[in-house]
């Protein structure tokens, strides 16, 4: 639930990037200073508590050792990987063959297909597990319907499922933009050539495809290293799960605050990884000098392409929906007071809201410098939004919650630091889209307005951002959606009083109650899947 | 003029701040922070019912009591809460033996047995939630089961004894077990459940429903899980076994309350504790959450032994919190 790949941006699907880098004329002037005001307010009450959580590790030096002999480190690692490679492996395959069979084939329907192969984007993994819980089991649904009691999906298997469902969206999209990148002639040819089908992707298409399924596997490989709702309703004691329980469990929060420290250090290995993956890989920019020739499938293949699209779609939707929606009934029919909080619907719609404006608004200095004054300070800039995007969430609540009640303490507890954390942890969503829209920005329309007397302010004001409107617009969905789904630091740094969907959820879930959590989450489903459905006819590029 | 208005501004200040520590009858309209390791569902209609009767206005943090007592031992003296309103002695008693808490007044105190509350007075007991075994009366006989927990590592129990040991209520009984037993006699106990291959579950209730549902004939949990269970379906055959020898086995955990010592609303917050000891509130414990009522008088749900009638060992309740880190390192090092 954690981390989220960027829609547009980072991992720059469309080349935009490149495209730029020759348009984009080198600048000489400084950027005004106020430009850097807004990204660094937001980006500090996150980082320096990550630095400050360093300093009190390194200053328990000897406790921390013993934690880590403790608790076992050794074989927290092992799981945690573990479930990283299972997950990686099987979201890449599932991801790779719906990008090519929507990319390349010919399937009639296929933007309807594509809209929902990429829907469990809108479900939280949390809710994925929540659904599979509920449906297993001696007493779940599955055995209420049949009489067959299945075991519970939980432990590492349910951990694994409920995982894959939820990030191989993220390999299709990547996968699929690359894939229409890619000229089709050369698998043409391979054609041409004899090769069937299978042996055409398997060695033309596949190694051109690589430097984008790295660079997903890596997405998919965080997000799982980061989650916390799936692993830790499944009972899988990866770190997540076993950091917050030390920090629940525990007097001393020494423990929570050491494994944390471990936690980050893996993701930045990973972060770093991605980066050199990314530096050594050719992203292909050209674009196909024709339209795509769709390839016509044999009746079998047809069949089995509609089957596999079907059973993933069946897994990753309309389980979930189905299950959530069968147990608000029956728990309905059995008289437990079934209600919507009202006041966690407000809470997660205010804190969402907020998050987005936030994210917004700080977006913006970051894409003037990002583009316009592109050097080493602002490159610098942009890999902070990108490495706090990537921490592990619950390692950031842990490391906020620590530092602001020792020296922040008139914003501890408090809303504003919850949007403030939220905007930053996710403004790396809303700095992709207005960068994308900004690269499409001529400078020399800017140019004009300063020349014609506008102070920077000014022109930033009355040019750049009615231009840039609408890709703020889109990435200002995607923090609210993201928010929506977050877990852990919703959970460790709400006010008093204050509670969300993704709290309920968790916490009746949790305490074993599936009806009030699948109430919860149906109304979290449909609150979601508004932006969502914005995001998904904005950027239709990706589906159809 | 100006400094007459603000001095004015501040007296009446001081007046109302004098009055909120005086009056009985000035805390309406105040305000305070309730710090709850009890869940919303199972306090949150006896804190809308105190808002209503007073008039003060309740802010409730719920969390784990270990993570809020954890959470008041950070913030120290600067804490928001007024009032530790916890499931467990040994996170009362962290918060406590910090000097977080203020020393209660004794029409407070002497409400409840003096067993069932910190030995300084510090915090009190509302409510009590008795270790118990739950078995499967068609497949077990109460004869048969052992006069302490320690029976239960006998290898006649291999298999048969669930327990659910990353659970808050178990951790207490493993803590209670250290201050009574010693560390190492604890260490065997919980070695000789990993040797006995004890089924574990994630809570009590999974434990009483694998026990009812036929999965495993015995579990360790606290008495009330089975009649939550009782309340929701008909055919229950699972059981309750108190041991009758005091052990950590029979210990009685109370939930109880404190107020912090850095509270600003000192009388609101001995009206809430007050209204957690009331008759109605004690009742409410007894009918809606199965707990046992500490205030004499009020008596337990229907089919509940007296609490005077049980085995309750005698120990320092707030001293748990000295060993309740330790429990849980026991716990991990047991491999369970």
């Amino acid at each position: 639930m954690t981390v989220q790949a960027p829609i547009e941006g980072h991992n720059d699907p469309l080349g935009a990037e490149e495209m730029a880098t020759t348009a984009r004329r080198p600048r000489a002037r400084r950027p005004p200073w106020w430009l850097w005001a807004a990204p660094v307010l937001i980006l500090i009450p996150v980082l320096v508590p990550v630095a400050a959580l360093f300093l009190r590790v390194l200053g328990a030096t000897e406790s921390a050792w013993a934690t880590l002999f403790s608790i076992r480190t050794a074989e927290l690692l092992v799981r945690s990987s573990l479930l990283v490679v299972l997950v990686t492996t099987t979201s890449l395959i599932v991801g790779v063959a719906a990008s090519w069979i929507l990319v390349r084939s010919n399937l009639r329907w296929k933007s309807v297909w594509g809209v929902l192969v990429a829907m469990p984007l809108v479900i939280p993994s949390y809710v994925i597990a929540l659904s599979y819980l509920a449906a297993s089991g001696p007493r779940g649904l599955i055995a209420d319907l049949t009489g067959v009691g299945l075991p519970v999906a939980s432990g590492l298997g349910g951990a694994w499922v409920a995982l894959t469902l939820s990030t191989y969206p993220y390999v299709f999209l990547i996968t699929a933009a690359a894939l229409r990148r890619i000229d089709p002639s050369l698998e043409e040819a391979a054609a041409g050539l004899g090769a069937h089908t299978w042996r055409a992707f398997r060695t033309v298409a596949l190694p051109q495809l690589r430097p984008s399924m790295g660079a997903a596997a890596l997405l998919v490989g965080l997000y799982t290293l980061s989650d916390f709702g799936a692993v830790s309703l499944m009972r899988f004691d990866a770190f997540t799960r076993v950091i917050y329980a030390q920090y629940s469990g525990r007097l001393d929060r020494t423990p929570a605050a050491v494994l944390s420290v471990v936690l980050i250090l893996i993701a930045l290995a990973l972060i770093f990884g991605e980066e050199r993956t990314r530096g050594r890989s050719a992203y292909y920019t050209q674009r196909p000098s024709r339209p795509l020739q769709p390839r016509t499938l044999r009746p079998g293949a047809r069949a089995g392409a509609i089957t596999f699209l079907g059973v993933i779609v069946i897994l990753g939707v309309v389980v979930p929906v189905s299950v959530l929606v069968a147990w608000v009934v029956r728990g309905a029919s059995l008289g437990m007071a079934v209600s919507v909080d009202w006041g966690a619907v407000g809470g997660s719609l205010v804190a969402s809201a907020l998050a987005a404006v936030v994210a917004s608004a700080a977006a913006i200095p970051i894409a003037v410098l990002a583009v316009r004054y592109t050097n080493r300070a602002t490159r610098w800039l942009e890999r902070s939004v990108y490495v706090t995007f990537s921490l592990p969430h619950i390692t950031v609540a842990l490391a906020v919650v620590f530092f602001s009640v020792n020296f922040l303490e008139p914003l501890y507890q408090s809303l504003a630091l919850l949007v403030v954390v939220y905007a930053a942890i996710f403004l790396a969503q809303a700095t992709g889209s207005a960068r994308a829209a900004l690269l499409q920005v001529n400078p020399n329309l800017e140019e004009a307005a300063r020349s014609l007397g506008k102070g920077p302010l000014a022109a930033l004001r009355d040019v750049t951002v009615p231009l840039i409107w609408k890709g703020l617009l889109a990435g200002g969905a995607l923090v609210f959606l993201t928010t929506m789904k977050e877990l852990p630091v919703t959970l460790i740094l709400r006010p008093t009083g204050f509670s969300t969907l993704a709290v309920r959820v968790w916490s009746a879930a949790d305490e074993l109650f599936y009806a009030r959590a699948a109430a919860s989450a149906l109304v979290l489903l449909l609150v979601a899947a508004v932006p969502m459905y914005f995001l998904v006819i904005r950027n239709r590029e990706y589906v159809s | 003029m100006k400094r007459v208005a603000l001095a004015v501004v501040v007296l009446t200040l001081v007046a109302a701040a004098c009055g909120n520590d005086d009056g009985a009858g000035s805390i309406e309209g105040s305000k305070i922070t309730v710090y709850s390791g009890r869940s919303e569902d199972l306090v949150g209609p006896l804190i809308e019912q105190f808002e209503h009767d007073s008039g003060v206005n309740v802010a409730v943090r719920y969390a784990g009591s270990t993570e809020l007592a954890a959470t008041i031992l950070e913030e120290g003296s600067g804490s928001p809460a007024d009032v530790f309103f916890a499931q467990d002695p040994a996170s009362l008693g962290a918060v406590a033996l910090a000097d977080l808490l203020t020393e209660l007044p004794p029409e407070l105190l002497e409400v409840v047995p003096a067993q069932f509350s910190d030995s300084n007075g510090r915090w009190v007991g509302t409510s009590g939630r008795s270790r118990v075994v739950a078995y499967d009366a068609t497949r077990v006989s109460a004869a048969d089961l052992p006069t302490t927990e320690d029976g239960f590592t006998d290898s006649v129990w291999k298999g048969r004894v669930g327990i659910a040991p990353t659970n808050g209520s178990f951790l207490s009984f493993v803590a209670a077990k250290i201050l009574l037993d010693g560390e190492q006699a604890t260490l065997d106990w919980l070695k000789g459940m990993k040797a006995n291959a004890s089924p574990t579950f994630p809570k009590n209730s999974a434990i009483v429903a694998a026990v009812d549902e036929g999965q495993v004939e015995t579990g360790l949990v606290n008495h009330y899980y089975l009649f939550r269970r009782k309340a929701e379906l008909s055919d229950v055959v699972a059981e309750n076994h108190f041991f009758e020898v005091a052990t950590a086995g029979s210990l009685v955990m109370p939930a109880g309350a404190g107020i912090l010592a850095s509270s600003s609303q000192q009388a609101a917050a001995r009206a809430f504790i007050e209204f957690l000891l009331s008759e109605a509130s004690q009742e409410y414990f007894a009918s809606e959450t199965f707990e046992y009522p500490l205030r004499p008088g009020v008596s337990p749900y229907e089919g509940l032994p007296a609490i005077d009638s049980l085995a309750v060992p005698i120990l320092n309740l707030s001293e748990l919190a000295t060993v309740l880190d330790r429990a849980t390192d026991l716990v991990t090092e047991a491999g369970l």
